[in-house]
């Protein structure tokens, strides 16, 4: 671009930056307590609009005009919902677990009067002598947060919050560089693809921006489908300007005119921050035509994807886009050289362009100083399952699998003993104990069977079947397969008939060998990606617990008490209280009688194993065990 | 065009330049099973994954139908690693296939059969569980008769139908293994937009599509 261009840019965009910082500064300069109230979806859930509505009702009767802010998510899903009070002479304190009646106390006796109320208290945001500060959090020493930084910090719906941060200003640096320095600073990061597969993003923005045909397309990749896993809805809600950010400047980049935001419509809300965040910057003149003046114009649009897993494979998702079944094609020639209308299109994850303003605004050199020899960077996790900490934690690559669960995510609660990771969602695979001090980059875990996948990580514990796991996997990538080849449409149908007879004891000897063969073959001979993926979590089970696999077939002993044709509930006479009946009336279908002793006797004809008599009985007896195989009961 | 020479099975072979392999092979007399292709067809769906070739120099087997064939190209179509693939794909295919070969009118031109015995496999194998879908037969078309347990969703029909006439009276409906060929809304055949051209018969493969009788099909071609 020309020189007067480029002085132009810079002060069209000093002049919008000026007015967002005067505006955040304006926000905590005028004495007034600011409330934040963590309002992601994973807040909703645990009840945050009740506790907005509360704080706000309870400021509407004192007659107090104090801001109250929706922000993101914090990582801290756990512990929602969450409120931060930042008033002058205090440091931001974040409260956990807060309800309506918690969140009126807060107002009346925090922000009115001058007790912090530290029996609420999460932590604080900065270090202060008044209470523990998130930074003395056993995580934080794991914790580092890049594409996380302002989740949780900013209103997403307010463009200003984002630029008083520093946003968009990378993209008037990344203007101010030629598209090949760009590309060169990104190979220099080292940045690899964050949808799960690792490819190098700074040679993916080459090959498409070396690729011949107009008009190219940048396409944002939010179609985030495997259970567990929540950290595209989380940046997509909580902090959609620096995706924004981040195709602008691959736009630019590339040469592309146009980009889509394909996000799920199982995401309504982050449908909804996308949109007014698209509103916003068009408004600024950051998207559109002739952008701050320039002569590059680029604009995004949102598409809502209705539901297929395989639209998250890349040429699934650019079928959909242009309005046909969402079923994959053959690939070469990749989307970067052919894609959405046989255009050139760059392709990437959510995360991916949420890291570029990152690498263009602090170096490549910041970025690759993060991170271990092959992976660069952080890595977003969403922890899940049989984890004390659940909720998304960011942590720099080659942090290992054990600092994550343990450290991060405080290990698994009950006192129960970690039986396996289950890393990766469908396409992934489950690690066990040995594996935890792997260090997480893509290649050790693709070494030991799983992948990084887009980040779901579920924490599995000493009551979870590894079978009955692989089986649940594999029904769920079965269901999604698009049936168009034959090896995912009946290679995993037949893995999960197997499995299913496995986990009804019905299971084989030869069922194993048939097992591994025909995973060998479904990955080799699938068509695309949810093919090639989709037995990964039998085989990893296969590798690291094939001995729960035998005790189903050879013993019909589900080890881990979960397979519910495997077992049978019984009640220990010594341990049953003569006084207590609390099993027999919770029993639905009248199994549960008293004998002469007033002992109480499970007929197992009748038992449909529904479990709540272990759950009634209370913990004092623990009287009702489970029990593999069924013929354990004693007659 | 460029004319280029390639060896598959031992056999030098000239081609045109950018031609997939799975027709110049075919083209040469040389069998590779296969059933989704079409060669008028430029975007093979690479659906049915039966053709299934090694090539020197690369460690995995590929499909033929996407391969472009390059000068000095060393094709093995009995590759042991490709067999395996093609074997396990089309036992498969048949686990949830309706084999009824006595009572079939494709019985002797059926492709099914022809790849069984290039696979050297039998038709009814009994390697994988048999899973059937028991869908109920069209019968309505005064032409053809459709029966879905016989399908094996190359997607022939659905191309011939939509690409090469413009028609577009059936397409594919569901995911996964509920995967059908089927009308709009699943109506029947005399109710669709079906012109009754018998094209679909022509390119089906196997038992799915059949015409009513030898006679009709005669008057058809």
């Amino acid at each position: 671009m020309k020189v007067a261009e480029l002085s132009a840019i810079t002060s069209a965009f000093q002049e919008i930056k000026n007015r967002a910082e005067l505006r955040w500064q304006t926000l905590y300069d005028s004495g007034k307590p600011v409330i934040m109230v963590g309002t992601a979806t994973c807040g909703r859930a645990a009840g945050a609009l009740e506790v907005l509505k509360a704080i706000r009702d309870e400021l509407k009767r004192q007659n107090l005009d104090f801001p109250v802010i929706e922000v993101g998510c914090l990582g801290h899903c756990y512990a929602e919902p969450l409120v931060i009070i930042s008033k002058p002479e205090y440091p931001p304190i974040c409260y956990g677990r807060v309800n309506p009646v918690i969140a009126e106390r807060l107002v009346k006796e925090f922000v009115i009067g001058d007790n912090p109320c530290l029996e609420f208290v999460l932590g604080a945001l900065e270090e202060n002598d008044l209470v523990p500060s998130f930074s003395d959090f056993p995580r934080a020493k794991y914790e580092k947060k890049v594409i996380l930084k302002n989740c949780g910090q900013i209103d997403p719906k307010e463009i200003d919050h984002y630029i008083a941060k520093g946003g968009y200003s990378s993209l008037v640096k990344a203007l101010h560089i030629p598209p090949e320095q760009i590309i060169e600073e990104l190979k220099r990061s080292g940045l690899r693809g964050r949808g799960g597969a690792g490819f190098p993003t700074g040679r993916k923005w080459e090959v498409c921006c070396r690729a011949v045909g107009e008009p190219k397309y940048v396409i944002c990749n939010g179609d985030e489908g495997d259970p567990g896993a929540f950290m595209d809805r989380v940046v997509l809600e909580s902090d959609p300007h620096s995706i924004i950010e981040g195709m602008i400047i691959a736009g630019y980049t590339v040469g592309a005119r146009y980009g889509y935001i394909y996000v799920r419509a199982e995401y309504p809300l982050a449908v909804e921050h996308v949109q007014i965040a698209l509103r916003q910057a068009r408004r600024l003149n950051l998207l559109g035509k002739n952008i701050l003046g320039s002569d590059f114009s680029f604009d995004i649009r949102l598409f809502q994807g209705s539901g297929a897993f395989v639209c998250g494979e890349e040429t699934a998702l650019i079928a959909s886009l242009e309005g046909k079944p969402g079923i994959p094609y053959y690939r070469p020639p990749y989307p970067a050289v052919k894609g959405l209308y046989g255009k050139p299109t760059l392709f990437n994850n959510v995360k991916t362009f949420a890291y570029v303003r990152h690498i263009i605004n602090d170096g490549a050199e910041c970025f690759a100083s993060i991170g271990d020899e092959r992976s660069k960077g952080t890595a977003v996790f969403a922890l899940a399952g049989k984890v004390v900490n659940t909720g998304l934690a960011e942590v720099p690559m080659g942090t290992t699998l054990r600092q994550v669960i343990f450290d991060v995510g405080s290990g698994i609660p009950g006192g129960k003993h970690f039986k396996a990771v289950q890393i990766g969602g469908p396409s992934g695979g489950c690690l066990p104990e040995s594996a935890l001090d792997l260090p997480i980059d893509f290649d050790s875990l693709s070494d030991a069977g799983a992948m990084m996948g887009s980040g779901g990580m579920v924490v599995l514990d000493e009551d979870d079947c590894m079978v009955e796991i692989a089986r649940y996997f594999l029904e769920f990538t079965q269901s999604e397969s698009c049936g168009k080849c034959t090896f995912c449409r009946l290679g995993t149908k037949q893995m999960l008939e197997i499995l299913n007879d496995i986990t009804q004891g019905r299971g084989r000897i030869d069922d194993i060998d048939m097992l591994s063969q025909l995973a060998e073959d479904v990955i080799a001979g699938s068509l695309c990606g949810l093919g090639k993926t989709a037995p990964n979590p039998v085989l990893t089970t296969l590798r690291y617990f094939r001995d729960e696999y035998e005790a189903h077939i050879k013993e019909g002993r589900c080890p881990a008490l979960m397979c519910r044709d495997l077992i049978a509930y019984y009640i220990i006479p010594e341990k049953c209280e003569r006084s207590c009946d609390a099993c027999v009336g919770t029993c639905t279908v009248e199994a549960i009688t008293t004998n002469k002793k007033r002992i109480k006797v499970i007929d197992q004809e009748k038992c449909v194993k529904c479990g709540t008599c272990l759950d009634a009985c209370p913990p004092q007896y623990n009287a009702v065990i489970k029990l593999s195989p069924p013929s354990e009961v004693p007659s | 065009m460029k004319t280029i020479s390639l060896t598959i099975d031992g056999k030098r072979i000239s081609a045109n330049e950018g031609e997939k392999l799975l027709w110049v092979a075919l083209g040469n007399g040389i069998y590779i099973p296969n059933l989704c292709g079409l060669q008028d067809n430029s975007q093979p769906p690479a659906a049915c994954r039966l053709c299934f070739v090694e090539v020197e120099g690369k460690e995995k087997p590929v499909t033929a139908c996407t391969e472009t064939v390059t000068d000095g190209m060393v094709i093995d179509t009995r590759g042991g690693k490709a067999l395996r693939l093609a074997r396990t794909a089309f036992e498969l295919l048949m686990s949830s296939q309706q084999v009824d070969c006595a009572h079939c009118a494709k019985n002797g031109s059926c492709e099914l059969q022809q790849i069984a015995h290039h696979l050297n496999i039998k038709l009814k194998s009994n390697r994988f569980r048999r899973i059937l879908r028991e869908l109920p037969i069209d019968d309505s078309s005064s032409v053809f008769t459709y029966d879905p347990n016989k399908c094996v969703l190359c997607g022939r029909c659905v191309w011939v139908c939509r690409e090469r006439l413009g028609i577009g009276a059936i397409g594919f409906a569901y995911r996964g293994f509920q995967r059908v060929v089927t009308t709009f809304a699943g109506e029947a055949f005399a109710d669709s937009k079906c012109q009754e051209c018998g094209e679909c018969v022509r390119v089906c493969p196997c038992g799915a599509l059949v015409f009513k009788n030898d006679k009709t099909e005669e008057e058809q071609t």
